[in-house]
């Protein structure tokens, strides 16, 4: 339990998916114009990567790892099928990202409506592959650790969006320099926020 | 180097094509103006040596993918297009990473992830599906490798800076003198740091539109 924690506490402050990896820069710079959007923008992630990266956890250890498919037949224990790695992570997400659309559609249409317009743009997302591709890199012991990083990683993304979304609805007022307007002082803010975000480097849990 | 042999062949184009593949160095600037696949410029630019390998497979799988989706761009039903683009995306993207595995293990090694979420890239995407899938396979080629040179500029600008700041080396040589040490300069060890990626990029959206000043946003 306490190493789930752990693992968690680290995948949203330490190993922050935008401030320490920049990964799913793209919807982050262009959906953080107001905070309801990103809001919207970092649940829908939370919830992609919270059911993608256990998936992709399972197809990895029981099929694409090296030995994996020994459970198949004996035969197989040498087979290995990571150079599939990249191709079968995006089918998942992609498959995973339409699905949970459908559903969401069907249960909660007004969930739908308020996340709608963001679900199909999180498939491209790169934190989400990013997030499968660092849970294969760090060999999470079991479901639940790589359930956890999942978990954290879309928390850690969700404070990001909504931080940076604040701070830009803030900073329509000031003067900032005309060149420097939109995009080049979000990019600045972002990385005073990393720098901020690293102090929290070398907590131990 | 792509733009040295473009310059050579420029008279074979007709001025619409040219346009393609200079437009995306400027004014249409992937990273600068388009805003699209900024997580890898920030990753990986910690060294030249990276930004240039990851540079030159954003390229190749870039200007390859344009064309394949542009030849298929009659067959594929719009109902699947993305999974279809994805599809061929990371076909190529499994190729240059065994390439890169095969050829330069220690630089593949250091992209770690940042190779396999080439696929992810979303000035990819968003070419395949603003332009290739609509022109012809030569447009679509030029499209492709402008946008990935306007891409790897500002990657290899912010790599340059970064590694010449951070660790007073370029691709692993030193290049500042040693009597700068003597007298008292230091590497500015907080340019290796991610934040500092961030802030180097925006000094180049600024620097730009402050050359370019249609680019100013108004709002």
């Amino acid at each position: 339990m306490e190493e789930l924690v752990s693992i968690f506490v680290r995948s949203i402050f330490i190993d922050n998916m935008v401030f320490a990896y920049f990964l799913g820069m793209c919807s982050y710079l262009a959906v953080s114009r107001t905070v309801g959007t990103s809001i919207g923008l970092g649940a829908a992630g939370i919830f992609v990567l919270v059911i993608t990266v256990p998936i992709n956890y399972l197809l990895e250890n029981f099929i694409l790892a090296k030995g994996a498919l020994s459970w198949l037949s004996p035969r197989f224990a040498e087979a290995d099928l990571s150079f599939l790695t990249f191709i079968m992570f995006i089918a998942i997400i992609a498959a995973m990202v339409q699905l949970v659309e459908m559903i969401i559609e069907k249960f909660s249409p007004t969930l739908y409506s308020s996340l709608g317009i963001f679900l199909p743009l999180i498939a491209v997302n790169c934190a989400i592959l990013g997030g499968s591709l660092f849970m294969q890199e760090r060999n999470y012991a079991n479901i639940a650790e790589a359930t956890a990083f999942g978990l954290g990683s879309g928390v850690g993304w969700f404070l990001a969006i909504v931080g940076i979304a604040a701070i830009r609805e803030k900073i329509r007022y000031s003067n900032v320099p005309a060149p420097l307007r939109g995009l080049g002082i979000t990019f600045i803010i972002t990385g005073l926020m990393g720098i901020a975000f690293m102090s929290f480097m070398g907590i131990e849990l | 180097m792509s733009e040295n042999d473009n310059n050579q062949k420029e008279v074979l184009f007709s001025p619409k094509n040219k346009k393609l593949l200079t437009n995306p160095l400027g004014k249409d600037n992937p990273i600068n103006v388009q805003v699209l696949g900024i997580c890898s410029v920030l990753a990986i630019t910690v060294q030249l040596r990276t930004s240039i390998v990851m540079a030159i497979s954003v390229v190749a799988v870039m200007g390859l993918a344009n064309v394949i989706i542009s030849l298929l761009r009659k067959t594929i039903p719009p109902r699947i297009r993305i999974i279809v683009q994805l599809t061929v995306i990371a076909s190529l993207v499994i190729l240059v990473d065994q390439v890169l595995k095969a050829f330069v293990y220690d630089v593949s090694r250091q992209l770690s992830v940042f190779v396999g979420l080439i696929i992810t890239n979303c000035i990819i995407m968003g070419r395949l599906e603003a332009f290739a899938l609509q022109n012809k396979p030569w447009p679509s080629f030029l499209d492709g490798i402008g946008n990935a040179a306007g891409y790897a500029w500002v990657l290899l600008a912010v790599g340059f800076f970064r590694e010449l700041l951070g660790s007073g080396t370029l691709m692993g040589y030193n290049v500042i003198p040693g009597f700068m040490y003597e007298m008292g300069y230091e590497d500015n060890g907080f340019m290796i740091l991610p934040p500092m990626a961030l802030i180097t990029v925006g000094i180049i959206i600024w620097v730009h539109r402050y050359k370019d000043r249609d680019l100013i946003d108004i709002s």
